[in-house]
Order: structure tokens, then C-alpha cells, then sequence
């Protein structure tokens, strides 16, 4: 196990390398200078000079490209223009309100997805089945930015039972501040999970060892609770892990209209005040974190079914 | 004829169908329905709530919403068919080519769409609209450069099943060329899961170009856009929130019905048997 771990380690390496090479090839060689790009119209000749040195600009490409690896590899993932600070400090900062938003939603997108799933596997094929999945195609054509303004309006401005945004002291406070956004992005991963999971729970449901258990004289219940739904939930497990980038690129649309400072945040101040270290560091960070959470998935995927190997 | 007599017959693609036919007619036919311009400024009637007058009510300019909704479903629409199409046409030929020649060529094409693949879909396109900055050029390049990749994989896996069927050995004993083998054999038997999944993907990039304009980054003031509408309205979301709730209700409607089609696609164009 810990050798098949090492080795998948190990091939991530080309795919880390692929990932620095590609952001810093697509925001590096776009057209125009990034410099005066980043100053803005207003910057003196000698101001523009002093950054296209500083950043290495001068350099030819694949030394600079060397230079943003070397960033990557220390760590720091390169420095802000704006904030004048090394990048892993601005994005450890944030970090833990991205993580919270992404664990909060898949909680909620699970306590949502769970019950619906099994009412539509046990009913398949009749009303209940197909008014779930209908409600469901609503839910994926509701788009999660405006979904927030509409939660803000209804829940927050209209009942009061929530606020508008930002982050507070306590664990308490935060599950309740982070409440709305997260919902808005569990929501979205709630209609994959419930189709999946619906699935999975009608292919356990026909396996032979379900009819064996209940031949032995198990009830129903115990069959459902004992056998199909751990088997049909591991499936669940492999599908966050491949939709975990786009639950993670939900974040980042909604943590800007939550004003909740995490990650998301932190890319969209960079793009509009120009700080192209941040959004070629950001970028980085956010795929690595994808790598990284596909990783720990395939993983727990491979500790929960034993059948399945590492490879 | 087959394939739309078949997604006729099923409920799903054919009230798609409708809907869409609904929204293009509504459209098209928007400056006979409507007496209102979408772009004049009429400040007697700013922020009028939702009548008979003005369906969608009006917004702080005194626009009439409804007009500048149906004006923009152009903007909508051919923004996300470009942005879901075009990376279509690009992923189906590399997932086609990677697919039929294996070896490296595949390895080579398999990492790229490895690598692609692992950057957050919202963060990438934001991260390239932001630099080269926001324009509607812009916004295609960062599609076409992100999506793709969800197409490759698909006609790949295709390719590799299709390949290994008896009517292509066929084609290797009546000497055909590859090309023809792989544009007139393979393709047309590979491209149904991609169609069926391009009808997802476009009710998930309507929701996006609308996200990029929000953002600031997409299509460009005054342009009645979806998006726009929507950010345009949040200063006045308590007072007039018809303005915020009915473009985004025009996203969904488009949502609903490009995903009812998807399904009827996907029942259309299986094969018998």
C-alpha cells in the first residue's frame, strides 16, 4: 500500500512539471508586455524598466520559466506586486476559508443527495423516481451566482435568519456565516452525487451476495443499511474525487459575493489589480490542490474497496 | 430525419425542442411583441415592479427587462454555443487521433488533457481572461483553450472501442486509408456520447459566460447580456429584485431546456437492440 502511495507520488512529478509549464506559458506569452500590463498606462519608462527586471523579463523565456519554478520548488510561488509578500503567505492565509467552503459543501451536498438517492433507487422508474430527477435537472440549470443574490434577497436581506457575507469568530459563528455559500456550491455537487449514488444503489441492489443475504433470513432493513448503502456509497467517494475541481472552482465565485476571504478572493483582487504573480502562483496552487485532493481520494477509494488497486 | 424523429417521439427532447424553439421565436420576434428599445433611457419609468405594462417590470434606467432579456439571449446564446462547440470540434479530432494511433501520439495527447484537467475549470478561464483582458475575443480563447479536454476523452475512449469492431478490420482488408477510415467509419459512431454530453456542457457554459460577465470580464456594457443584467442589478436588489430574479430565470429556462434534450438525445440516438 504505502509502495503503491510512493509510486503515485512519483508519477505525479510530469504532471506537476506540465502544470507549472502550462500556467506560466499561458500567462506568460500572451500579447503584449506584462509588465505595462500589469503597471497600467500610467507608469514612467523607468518604473517599467525596474519591473521587467525585477520579474526577469529581460531574461529569455525558459530561464524565466526556470526562475518560476525555482518559486514553485521553494515554495513560495513566486511575490505579489500588490501585497509585496510572498504568495504561499497571502495563500495560507486564505487557505483554510477555501477548505472550509469545499468540506462545508460536500457535507451538505452528501445530507442532500443521501435521502433523495435512496428514495429514487427504492422507487425506481415511478413518479417519485422521475419528479427527483426532474427537480434535480432544475437544480444544475440554476446558476450558482445568481442562486447566491437570490439566497442573499430571500434568506438573508428578506428573513434575516443569515448575513450577507463575511467570516466571524468560533466554529459556531463560521458554520453559520459560511452556510449560504456553501450551500450554493453543495447544491451543484448534490444533483451529481444524487445520480451517481442512485445508480450505484440500483446496480448493489441486483448484486447476487443482496439476494444471498436476504436468503439467509436477513430483513430488508438490515440488508439496505448493512450491505447496499456502504457498498453503493463508496462509488460516491471516486466521484467527489473527480468533480473535486470544479467544487473547488465553485468556491471561488462565491466566496467573492460572500466577501468570505479565501482563495477565490484572492484571484479575482489579483486579476483586478493586475498582480500577474498571483494569478500564475494562484493558479499553480489551485491544481496542485486538485492533484493533491484526486490523490487522497483514490486513496480512501482504495482503503474502502478492497478489490480496487492503486496503480 | 431518424434522430429528430426519434427525439420527437421522447417527452424530454421534445419539450426541449419547444423551448428552445419558444425562446428563439420570442426573440427573433421581440420588436413586434415589444414596443419598448432596450438601450433607451426613460427615467420616468426606472424601476417600475412587473405589470401588465412591462412584464419583467423596468430597471433603474427605466429599461424595460423583458425586451432586454429576450435582446439578450442572443448574447447568451451564441456565446456559450461558440464557447461549448468550437473546443468540441478541436477535443473530438485530438481524442479521435489519440484514440485511433495510440502509442505516443496518445501518451503525448493523454498527459496534455492530464495536465489541463487538473487546474478548476473557473479558475483557469478567469485566470486567462484576466490577463489578456475582457473582451469577447478574449473570453473564446480561454474557452477554447480549456474546454475541450471533457470532448478528447470521450471520443478517445470511443475510438479504442470502435477500433477493436469487426466492421473496421473490414475496412483494413478493403485497403481503405486511414483517414477515411477514421473521418467516415470511426467519427460518426464516436461523436454520439460527445453530442449528448456537449447538451450538459452547454447548460454548465451559459451559467459561465454569464459568470465571466459578472465578473466583469466577459461581454461588455450596455449589451444586454445575462450576466450584466444580474450584476447590474445588485445595487437594487432590495428595491427592484424583478430586475436580479427574472434574467437569472432566463439562464435556468435555457438551463432546463438544453439538459431536457441532452436527454432526449441520449434516447434518440441509441442504437436498437
Amino acid at each position: 500500500m504505502i509502495l503503491a502511495i510512493l509510486k503515485r507520488l512519483l508519477m505525479l512529478v510530469p504532471v506537476l512539471i506540465g502544470i507549472t509549464l502550462l500556467s506560466f506559458l499561458l500567462l506568460q506569452i500572451m500579447p503584449g508586455d506584462p509588465a505595462s500590463r500589469a503597471m497600467g498606462t500610467r507608469a514612467s519608462a523607468e518604473e517599467l524598466q525596474a519591473m521587467r527586471e525585477l520579474w526577469g523579463l529581460d531574461k529569455p523565456l525558459w530561464v524565466q520559466y526556470l526562475y518560476f519554478l525555482r518559486d514553485c520548488l521553494t515554495g513560495s510561488f513566486g511575490v505579489s506586486i500588490f501585497h509585496k509578500q510572498p504568495i504561499i503567505t497571502l495563500v495560507a492565509e486564505r487557505l483554510p476559508y477555501t477548505l472550509a467552503i469545499v468540506a462545508y459543501s460536500t457535507v451538505i451536498a452528501l445530507v442532500i443527495a443521501l435521502p433523495f438517492a435512496i428514495l429514487a433507487a427504492a422507487n425506481r422508474g415511478r413518479l417519485a423516481d422521475v419528479a427527483i430527477r426532474q427537480v434535480f435537472v432544475v437544480l444544475i440549470a440554476v446558476p450558482p451566482f445568481w442562486l447566491c443574490y437570490v439566497l442573499i434577497l430571500g434568506l438573508a436581506l428578506g428573513m434575516g435568519w443569515f448575513p450577507t457575507g463575511g467570516v466571524g469568530e468560533g466554529l459556531l459563528e463560521n458554520l453559520h456565516r459560511l452556510f449560504l455559500p456553501s450551500l450554493v456550491v453543495g447544491l451543484s455537487t448534490a444533483a451529481l452525487i444524487q445520480q451517481s449514488l442512485r445508480a450505484a444503489l440500483i446496480d448493489t441492489m441486483q448484486a447476487d451476495y443482496i439476494d444471498t443475504a436476504r436468503a439467509k433470513g436477513l430483513r430488508r432493513r438490515e440488508v439496505f443499511l448493512r450491505h447496499v448503502l456502504p457498498n453503493s456509497l463508496i462509488s460516491t467517494i471516486s466521484i467527489i474525487g473527480v468533480r473535486i475541481s470544479w467544487i473547488i472552482g465553485g468556491t471561488v465565485v462565491v466566496e467573492k459575493i460572500f466577501s468570505a476571504p479565501g482563495l477565490g478572493s484572492l484571484l479575482i483582487d489579483a486579476i483586478v489589480s493586475r498582480d500577474l504573480p498571483v494569478i500564475r502562483g494562484l493558479t499553480v496552487f489551485f491544481a496542485i490542490m486538485v492533484v493533491l485532493v484526486n490523490l487522497i481520494t483514490d486513496i480512501c477509494y482504495a482503503l474502502a474497496d478492497p478489490r480496487v488497486r492503486l496503480e | 430525419m431518424v434522430v429528430l424523429r426519434n427525439l420527437l417521439r421522447s417527452p424530454a427532447g421534445a419539450l426541449g425542442l419547444l423551448m428552445l424553439a419558444l425562446t428563439a421565436s420570442a426573440t427573433a420576434l421581440t420588436p413586434l411583441l415589444s414596443p419598448y428599445d432596450p438601450f433607451a433611457l426613460d427615467f420616468a419609468d426606472a424601476m417600475q415592479a412587473p405589470s401588465a405594462l412591462h412584464w419583467f417590470g423596468t430597471d433603474n434606467f427605466g429599461r424595460d427587462i423583458f425586451t432586454r432579456v429576450m435582446v439578450g439571449a442572443v448574447y447568451d446564446l451564441r456565446l456559450a454555443l461558440i464557447c461549448v462547440f468550437g473546443p468540441m470540434a478541436i477535443g473530438v479530432l485530438i481524442g479521435l487521433a489519440a484514440g485511433y494511433f495510440g502509442g505516443r501520439i496518445d501518451a503525448a495527447l493523454m498527459r496534455l488533457t492530464d495536465v489541463v484537467w487538473a487546474f478548476p475549470f473557473y479558475v483557469l478561464v478567469l485566470a486567462i481572461v484576466g490577463v489578456l483582458g475582457p473582451s469577447e475575443t478574449n473570453l473564446y480563447i480561454a474557452f477554447f483553450i480549456v474546454n475541450w479536454i471533457g470532448y478528447a476523452r470521450i471520443v478517445r475512449g470511443e475510438t479504442l472501442l470502435i477500433a477493436r469492431l469487426e466492421f473496421i478490420e473490414a475496412t483494413r482488408v478493403l485497403r481503405y486509408g486511414r483517414l477515411q477510415v477514421m473521418l467516415r467509419h470511426i467519427l460518426p459512431n464516436a461523436l454520439t456520447p460527445a453530442l449528448v454530453y456537449s447538451m450538459s456542457d452547454v447548460v454548465l457554459t451559459v451559467q459561465a459566460v454569464a459568470a465571466m460577465s459578472f465578473f466583469g470580464l466577459g461581454v461588455q456594457p450596455p449589451a444586454p447580456e445575462w450576466g450584466l443584467l444580474i450584476v447590474e442589478s445588485i445595487d437594487f436588489m432590495r428595491e427592484a429584485p424583478w430586475m436580479t430574479i427574472f434574467p437569472g430565470l432566463a439562464i435556468v429556462w435555457i438551463g432546463i431546456a438544453f439538459s431536457l434534450l441532452g436527454e432526449g438525445l441520449s434516447t434518440a440516438l441509441k442504437p436498437k437492440g
